[in-house]
């Protein structure tokens, strides 16, 4: 017997780290313009120093340009995929992500809806900042919701009527937002692709970026308080109160933090599918399912996955480039059909 | 030498009970639940006044056919389901009132199954019984490793710690199930009809094992099962149960009457006594109406 430990923990996280970096910095040097490794080492180093002044144009260009991108991409990895995995501990289903059970698309919807509202309110820009991603976060709250009573039969949840109502909800969801595009004028949205699909071309505003990582490190740190409590609720409901969990609480502490997550990624980057389904999955094999080590190994390996899922997009078919979430469908979706098959075999 | 009472006759304890109250570890007071599926309908399933009280070391078998309530009275004695009435004491601490991680320190319930949606080592299961004593981050301690171990041991499967759970048989599993109740270091145990897929052998190995671990830890033991021979060997007390209704309460030589078997379980039997002192019950296929 040899229960995880805090310094095996940290060593993890820490090589999941070190992966994530060097992905990023591969990340930083592939792209339309082709610069050394060299050089962006000596460039990061002198930003680090404070030296941005000896920064030449080309590097500068692309610590001003991709980097940001690469981070985004890197924070919506990561939060579709701690969303991801709670959604399947909450739900007890292995096929939970917030693409497939529609709770992105239903953070689109709340997000367009925002978008929608946000001139006629006269707000600030700090308080504009928030609105989107608010929009968002209660659109995937009201879209779980939804999901979790379709899903419940007789008091309990049925995975493949959960799964079904999931489907039913994202269709409806995904109509919705072809409607809402297509009636309005259209000039302050961004297009059906970027929200159905997700990409990650458009860097959020400096508040924005603000509102993302505040949110982001409250409702991880509240999801990751849950961890224990969320590998008894992989047994069951009754058999983690019978083991001293308050379920109640926790599921609903737990289904709203993943909300936000999910809120936030799609409201600046669209529904990106299949990194919340493929990554924890990924994470399981290796990790195993003790959610003290899973959640941080799903939000590095999400991070570093669609970091390379962006570095496709932008190469792949360059010089014009695919929306991410095509790249993620692409690998997710047939992972997705092999897991349904055997789970269902 | 028992603290027994009949249903509805709480007020009548015996002085005897009252004398060996400081003893006296569980009592069911006239609990009592009914279930509707929405609140306007009338209930379609209730479960009327039940009492009986157990001492530390009792095993106490909840017997009844199909529907009786049997899971139910279980439920209501773990606390998970507050009685419609009545109330259920244990130490003198009403059960469904405890705080949730208070109640995984004093009760361990067994439940029928306990699918697992991905699999995990056995003695990573068993540390899950820990899980009431430590904060909601915090790490196992060797000592909660030396407890596992030991719930482990006790149930004489040491040997399946390292083995995954979805690759053990059906007997096996149930004493690791168990070995996790152990590790919460209860002091109520309830099993929801543990024996419900085993084999005769694993049966009465685990019903040697229930009757031990009382005896060895001062458990009190609550046995929801169907075995009634089982339950005629190896229980203090039995609770039989009939469509809702606590029928009778007592040791089994006082409970198992052919009459009131018969009715209870619609099928001819005789009872007799078998070698051990104890009632012996032996159902005559092909003589029912």
């Amino acid at each position: 017997m040899r229960p995880l430990t805090l310094s095996r923990l940290v060593l993890q996280c820490l090589f999941l780290a070190a992966i994530l970096f060097c992905v990023m910095v591969l990340a930083l040097k592939f792209g339309a313009i082709h610069v050394s490794l060299y050089g962006l080492g000596r460039d990061l180093l002198r930003v680090f120093l404070g030296q941005s002044n000896d920064i030449s144009t080309e590097y500068s260009l692309i610590l001003n340009l991709r980097l940001p991108r690469i981070l985004l991409g890197a924070f919506v990895g990561a939060s579709l995929s701690i969303a991801g995995t709670s959604f399947q501990a909450l739900l007890r289903n292995p096929l939970a992500d917030p693409y497939v059970l529609g709770v992105s698309s239903g953070a689109a919807v709340g997000a367009i809806l925002a978008l929608l509202l946000e001139p006629h309110l006269a707000l600030a820009s700090e308080i504009a900042a928030i609105f989107t991603p608010l929009g968002g976060f209660l659109g995937a709250a009201v879209a779980i919701t939804a999901v979790y009573f379709l899903g419940r039969r007789n008091g309990r949840i049925d995975s493949s009527t959960l799964l079904l109502g999931g489907v039913i909800t994202a269709s409806l969801l995904s109509a919705l937002i072809v409607l809402l595009l297509t009636t309005l004028p259209s000039s302050n949205f961004r297009g059906m692709a970027y929200w159905l699909m997700g990409d990650l071309s458009s860097v959020p505003s400096r508040p924005l970026a603000w509102v993302l990582r505040v949110g982001f490190a409250v409702a991880a740190i509240v999801i990751y308080a849950t961890a224990s409590d969320l590998n008894l609720l992989l047994s069951g409901e009754k058999e983690a109160m019978h083991l001293g969990v308050d379920v109640r609480r926790i599921r609903l502490v737990v289904y709203l933090a993943a909300s936000a997550l999910t809120g936030l990624a799609v409201s600046v980057s669209g529904a990106i599918g299949y990194v919340g389904l493929l990554i924890p999955h990924l994470m399981r094999m290796i990790y195993g399912a003790d959610h003290r080590i899973l959640l941080p190994a799903s939000a590095f390996g999400g991070a570093i996955a669609l970091v390379i899922a962006d570095i496709l997009a932008r190469t792949v078919a360059s010089p014009s480039e695919l929306p991410v979430g095509a790249i993620t469908a692409i690998a997710g979706a047939p992972l997705f059909i092999y897991l349904l098959r055997r789970r269902f075999a | 030498m028992t603290a027994a009472t009949r249903s509805g006759s709480s007020s009548r304890i015996p002085s005897e009970a009252a004398r060996a109250a400081t003893d006296l570890r569980l009592s069911v007071e006239q609990a009592s639940y009914a279930y509707a599926p929405n609140p306007h309908q009338a209930p379609v399933f209730t479960l009327e006044a039940t009492s009986f009280q157990a001492k530390a070391g009792e095993v106490v078998a909840v017997l009844g056919p199909n529907a009786s309530g049997k899971s139910t009275l279980l439920q209501i004695i773990s606390g998970a389901l507050p009685p419609l009435s009545g109330r259920v004491l244990l130490n003198g601490f009403v059960t469904h009132q405890l705080d949730y991680r208070t109640r995984g320190q004093r009760i361990a319930m067994v439940q029928q199954e306990s699918p697992l949606l991905f699999p995990s080592k056995a003695w990573e299961f068993v540390l899950q019984g820990r899980h009431p004593y430590g904060k909601s981050l915090r790490f196992e301690s060797d000592e909660d490793v030396v407890i596992a171990e030991n719930a482990l041991s006790q149930v004489g499967a040491e040997h399946l710690g390292a083995r995954w759970m979805d690759q053990i048989s059906g007997g096996e599993k149930q004493r690791v199930i168990l070995a996790r109740a152990l590790a919460q270091q209860p002091l109520l145990l309830l099993l929801d009809e543990p024996t419900l897929h085993l084999d005769i052998g694993a049966q009465v190995d685990l019903l040697e094992t229930l009757r031990r671990l009382a005896a060895e830890n001062r458990y009190t033991i609550v046995v929801v099962t169907h075995e009634l021979n089982l339950a005629g060997e190896y229980a203090d007390q039995v609770v039989l149960l009939q469509k809702g209704k606590c029928l009778r309460v007592g040791a089994p030589a006082n409970v198992y009457q052919r009459d009131l078997l018969e009715q209870v379980f619609q099928t001819q039997l005789t009872v007799e006594t078998g070698a051990s002192g104890r009632p012996r019950v032996n159902l005559l296929p092909g003589a029912q109406s």
